[in-house]
């Protein structure tokens, strides 16, 4: 039994210091676990994989768990066909980048002045508004896509309602970039909008107050107040959008169903999951890993430098 | 009202009506701006109205309208009830998104009260690997997942061990940062009370800590099942056999196939059952915040 003048005492007994001390590593143990053989691990897999430099029976690559036996043969040829004009994979990776960055333009375009009116202007609505923005977040994508097929169908609603006004009917299941790139900014603005949101929110309604009695327009408060203030949740809300972007497969396939149409994504998909190439299909996961990790990077320094301009 | 300011008043609005172009004028109503964003909600939400409307058509057509019928939804030869491979995925999203909920939230409370009260280096690092899964690519967690059960942990076979694995694995992150915003906002102060009145640690978890963490633990729970629910990446690295589908799987292969609509019937269902997860899970945030539903939706938005 502790003796209750030492418990209220300001430094706390050894015994229950340093029982407590334990307590919270030993919380943490199992996720911090958890994470380490199921998201570290695998990745130190694909690393394996992708630098393999046996085969087993079934002509699928011997994972290589020591980095002593790693090859890079797979791994440099995958590389330089992805970033020299002529490589095989070099189209894919120019679609995934022209893809991604149409279906950006898109996102900032709607997506912008969307959580710009839900976070300052709503007024009294602003729940319902919030509401009816944020659904879509919660369905379902394949959903979503799926509800897009049934309306583009040949006899669907868009083609009757463009018939309405004589526009001849278009297949636009077949193949089509334009189909693809609509459908990725519709299946992540609401990823887009979020982070935009959270930012546009957070300005101090005063600072447009003091910009418009000092009688500055809308326009000019908006490109010298509003939109620095909003930088950072912009490039999140980018980089938030882009990451999965980049490796789509599924948005092409259902809408487009099209090899004129694939991405990275689909490249990953069909050599890991349907051919015993998994070295190129690892190779692949560790290329496009890198390339995004170079845009969180930036993002992270970014944040970092925001966060120290605001201690300041 | 004072004699000298009835002019004031009166001579103001005519002069800014006179002079400042609409576009000059910052309390002009912003209508251009309302209606790109009322644009968007149809946009966004009118095709999945439509699609729900067409899980009730009284024919096979997913695109032309023949009337009302329950027919693919239950009962029918080919409805969602009776069609074997869809009833099997339902049941498939559900157990799995149950069994995700009882892995992830008791790891993910558990690890965000330990990196949240034990300062060092070590929970630092921790901290840093526990963030990493919520901005990773879903294709790069789904194929190092498949890559690694496949060729290491071979133990664990392909479908819904290994997706249960996935689903875990990347539901983990909300729990922690869902739980570990409102544990800041909690701070230390209770459970030192606690202490100083003779509790040990224990028994300031248990009887402080966790009680007042009860809606932050439901909601992520919640959110937990919405999200492995709606899974498609992972599950799709992962399933292994066609007996193992989940529900978006299902959609994703028969979309380009010739589908009926039990197809959107399926769809509907799903959007449903996520949808009330959500509403469970807001109800509980608002109760906690009195009333406030704008700050319980703009949580459920911030843990995005």
């Amino acid at each position: 039994m502790p003796d209750p003048v030492s418990e209220k005492a300001p430094t706390k007994a050894p015994d229950h210091d340093r029982a407590t001390r334990r307590l919270w590593p030993a919380l943490a143990l199992p996720g911090t676990l958890w994470l380490i053989a199921l998201f570290v691990v695998p990745f130190y897999a694909v690393m394996s994989v992708a630098f393999s430099g046996q085969i087993n029976i079934f002509n699928e690559p011997l994972p290589a768990w020591n980095p002593l036996n790693w090859e890079w043969s797979t791994f440099g040829t995958v590389l330089q066909d992805s970033f020299t004009p002529s490589g095989a994979y070099h189209e894919v990776w120019v679609r995934t980048a022209i893809y991604s960055f149409w279906a950006l333009v898109i996102c900032v375009t709607i997506g912008y002045p969307v959580a710009y009116y839900t976070a300052r202007l709503a007024g009294k609505r602003r729940g319902l508004i919030l509401a009816l923005v944020l659904a879509p977040w919660w369905i379902n994508y394949i959903t979503r896509m799926l509800a897009w097929v049934n309306l583009l169908q040949d006899d669907g609603y868009v083609n009757k309602v463009l018939g309405l006004v004589g526009i001849p009917a278009h297949s636009w299941l077949s193949g089509s970039s334009f189909t693809v790139v609509w459908a990725l900014a519709y299946g992540y603005l609401p990823y887009f909008i979020i982070p935009l949101f959270a930012s546009l929110d957070r300005i101090d309604q005063r600072l447009l107050e003091a910009s418009r009695d000092l009688g500055i327009g809308s326009v000019r408060t908006f490109l010298h107040v509003t939109l620095p203030l909003s930088r950072l949740g912009l490039i999140t809300a980018l980089v938030i959008t882009a990451l999965p972007m980049a490796g789509d497969y599924y948005t092409n396939t259902i809408v487009s169903g099209s090899p004129n149409t694939n991405m990275v994504g689909n490249q990953i998909e069909l050599f890991l999951l349907e051919g015993p190439q998994k070295n190129i299909g690892a190779s692949l996961v560790l290329v496009l890993s890198l390339v995004l990790m170079f845009f969180m990077f930036y993002y992270l320094i970014l944040t970092q430098r925001a966060s120290r301009e605001a201690t300041r | 009202m004072t004699v000298s300011e009835r002019p004031a008043a009166t001579a103001t609005p005519a002069r800014t009506r006179r002079r400042v172009p609409p576009w000059r004028n910052p309390w002009r109503r912003p209508y251009v701006l309302a209606a790109i964003t009322w644009a968007y909600i149809l946009w966004s939400l009118v095709p999945v109205l439509i699609a729900i409307q067409f899980s009730f058509n009284d024919g096979r057509s997913r695109s032309t309208w023949q009337g009302f019928s329950r027919q693919w939804y239950c009962c029918n030869e080919g409805s969602v009830f009776e069609d074997p491979s869809m009833f099997h995925s339902l049941r498939n999203s559900l157990i799995l998104g149950i069994a995700t909920v009882i892995v992830a939230t008791p790891l993910g409370v558990a690890l965000a009260m330990g990196l949240t009260r034990w300062r060092s280096r070590a929970s630092a690092v921790a901290n840093g690997i526990s963030l990493v899964p919520l901005v990773t690519p879903e294709i790069v967690v789904g194929s190092a997942l498949y890559l690694v059960v496949v060729n290491l942990y071979q133990f664990v076979p392909l479908g819904r061990p290994a997706m249960l694995l996935g689903h875990v694995t990347f539901t983990v992150s909300y729990v922690l940062v869902i739980v570990r915003s409102r544990l800041l906002s909690i701070g230390g102060e209770y459970e030192e009370a606690a202490r100083d009145l003779g509790a040990n640690s224990m028994q300031a978890i248990r009887t402080i800590l966790l009680p007042l963490l009860t809606p932050a633990v439901f909601a992520s729970a919640m959110i937990v099942f919405a999200t492995s629910l709606d899974d498609f990446v992972v599950s799709q690295f992962l399933f292994g056999s066609a007996d193992n589908e989940t529900v978006p799987i299902l959609l994703y292969n028969a979309v380009r196939a010739a589908p009926t609509p039990a197809l959107n019937a399926l769809a509907s269902i799903l959007l449903v059952g996520s949808f009330l997860a959500l509403i469970l899970a807001y109800l509980v945030l608002r109760a906690r915040r009195r009333g406030s539903d704008e700050s319980a939706l703009e949580s459920l938005a911030d843990w995005g």
